[in-house]
């Protein structure tokens, strides 16, 4: 008897109806990325800081003599700013082959000949992104809140920062979804992930560069808004209600990452297709 | 091998259907319809085979036209359709540093099997197409043959009523090649599932379909069932001769005959129902033509074929 006679047969069980699909491509994707060591290791030293500063604001809240250690709006702001070159490794170590490896392995034709959309493959990807940047953005933040209201015994310092929780929140996002979708589309736009990862690095430091250049000749940071960088600082300032770093509007800033956003958002309608067509 | 048994029942249909790649005309007023069972979609190179199954997919959309897949608008229900079907493309396509099982599983979960039921069925399929002992295999160690099974596996998990098959033979061996169409027919007689088979190897179709569409140059050159188009066919005789070839086939085309070259030098000469071997060697003998083979032949598949895209 020839071996497929003796396996095949029809399914009869349950399915899903269509729409869940972007779930199963996020789960597959956090594996896969939390089955490789140097992401375990980039994950722990992304909370590094947050140990640390645990430990300040336990030493602040027991020890008066350390009272200039005490935690402020300041404190937070800073978080985010150190917690930026993790932002930065996770985006290119997870980010650069989400969509270039299946590129590369013209996996993209087999993920939509499956009841999914092209929004729910890029929406899955995404989410594999945002799960991780937000565990070395958000989850530390709101952590390091927690922590302090659990060492300091008061919910003092959060009433009268009331602002901060949805602050926290929203600046991480602003980072998260920035990252995000500049690398996939990124990604989308090469077969190599290393490439992609390049070009990343290349995007961030080169428009960073251009701005110190700008700034080096016209002694002013108003075109802060050409960085990458600059604009993520400055949207940060004004999300946590402290002075402005740059001379440029922060609307400009605002206004870039949403550009940012939505050309990587059109990038990635035009690249994550069934059929790559050359005209 | 054995062709199933056809019949006429459509599971996907398209009606005037015309595609275009920026000033490139890839499909031109197509329409065509296949029937339950297996059908074969023929046609050289650049006929549009591929395009016609992405639009199938859903992946391209028409500039003009209709189509239906198991009764649904592809336009209005694509995800309801691609629930329903499998599709093997014609290029690798995995997802990198997975092993087999897990690749088909996951696939299996997209089209959305519960994780357990997915990854039973991976085993199920990978054993049906032949990898069961490599399953556990990185796929990108997998050779040309493999390669082209495991695409089959992924587009079976989720058990499809109708299967898209892009050049399922590509780069296997002979036996490979044998293996591969003994399964398309066991899918499609024993299973009950439905396929459109798209391939330029005209065995490939003759042996695993009832039914042919043949596509050339973005259009439907003729479709049907293969017996019947094979019936249309006038007789047919082979020849060899010795002598000048071109003025042979002028004289026989001046008396009403159709002459394709074969190999081995020979010619497939189709006559009318009154002609017979004595109007063929009063052509040769008229033309000073020495006759060295002629003998009866049947119409075959690839007669049909070089009719309908105009080859000689």
């Amino acid at each position: 008897m020839p071996i497929h006679d003796q396996s095949y047969r029809r399914y009869g069980g349950n399915r899903e109806a269509p729409g869940a699909a972007w779930l199963v491509i996020a789960r597959f994707g956090i594996k896969a990325a939390l089955s490789k060591r140097l992401c375990l290791w980039v994950m722990l030293g992304a909370w590094s800081q947050f140990f640390v500063r645990s430990v300040i604001f336990y030493l602040s809240a027991n020890f008066p003599s350390m009272d200039v250690l005490a935690p402020s709006v300041q404190t937070f702001r800073q978080f985010f700013e150190i917690q930026w070159i993790f932002v930065f490794f996770v985006t290119v170590y997870v980010g650069s082959g989400l969509i270039a490896n299946d590129r590369r392995s013209n996996a993209i034709q087999i993920y939509l000949s499956k009841p999914l959309t092209r929004v729910e493959y890029v929406t899955g990807k995404l989410g594999v992104l945002v799960f991780f940047l937000l565990g070395v953005t958000l989850l530390p933040a709101l952590a390091l809140l927690l922590v302090q209201v659990m060492f300091s015994a008061s919910l003092s310092f959060v009433a009268e920062n009331l602002f901060l929780l949805p602050a926290i929140t929203l600046y991480a996002l602003v980072q998260v979804l920035l990252a995000a979708f500049s690398i996939l589309a990124l990604s989308s736009l090469s077969n190599s992930a290393r490439y992609a990862g390049i070009l990343y690095a290349g995007v961030v430091l080169f428009s960073n560069a251009v701005f110190r250049i700008v700034q080096g000749f016209t002694s002013t940071t108003g075109l802060a808004w050409l960085s990458f960088q600059a604009n993520q600082d400055q949207i940060g300032d004004v999300i946590f209600r402290l002075p402005t770093r740059f001379e440029s509007p922060w609307f400009m800033s605002a206004l870039m990452i949403f550009v940012v956003i939505g050309l990587s958002a059109w990038v990635l309608e035009r690249r994550v297709r069934g059929v790559e067509v050359m005209t | 091998m054995n062709a199933p048994d056809e019949t006429t029942q459509p599971v996907a249909s398209v009606e005037q259907v015309s595609v275009r790649y920026g000033t490139q005309l890839a499909l031109h007023d197509v329409a065509a319809d296949f029937a339950t069972g297996a059908v074969g979609l023929l046609g050289p190179n650049g006929a549009g085979k591929s395009t016609l199954l992405k639009v199938l997919l859903g992946f391209v959309t028409p500039t003009s036209g209709r189509m239906h897949v198991l009764g649904l608008d592809v336009a209005e229900r694509p995800l309801e359709i691609r629930a329903r079907l499998g599709y093997m493309p014609e290029s690798d396509g995995h997802i990198p540093d997975m092993n087999a099982v897990s690749f088909v599983a996951y696939c299996g979960q997209l089209a959305g099997l519960p994780e357990s039921d997915a990854m039973q069925r991976a085993h199920e399929v990978l054993y049906y197409v032949g990898l069961g002992e490599a399953r556990y295999r990185n796929i990108e160690t997998y050779s040309t043959g493999m390669k082209q099974r495991i695409k089959l596996a992924q587009a079976l998990v989720h058990d499809p009523d109708l299967l898209l098959l892009d050049e399922p033979t590509n780069g296997m061996d002979p036996k490979g090649r044998e293996e591969m169409l003994e399964l398309v027919i066991d899918l499609a007689t024993r299973k009950g599932v439905n396929l459109i088979l798209s391939s330029h190897l005209l065995p490939d179709v003759e042996a695993t379909c009832a039914r042919v569409v043949v596509m050339h140059q973005g259009t439907v050159a003729t479709q049907g069932s293969i017996a019947e188009l094979k019936e249309r066919r006038r007789q047919v005789f082979e020849i060899r001769i010795k002598g000048a070839h071109d003025k042979f086939v002028q004289a026989l085309q001046g008396i009403g005959a159709d002459c394709h070259d074969a190999e081995d030098d020979l010619l497939r000469v189709f006559v009318n129902d009154d002609q017979g071997p004595r109007d063929l060697f009063a052509v040769a003998t008229a033309h000073d033509i020495q006759v060295r083979h002629l003998r009866p032949s049947v119409p075959t598949l690839e007669d049909v074929f070089a009719e309908a895209v105009g080859e000689e």
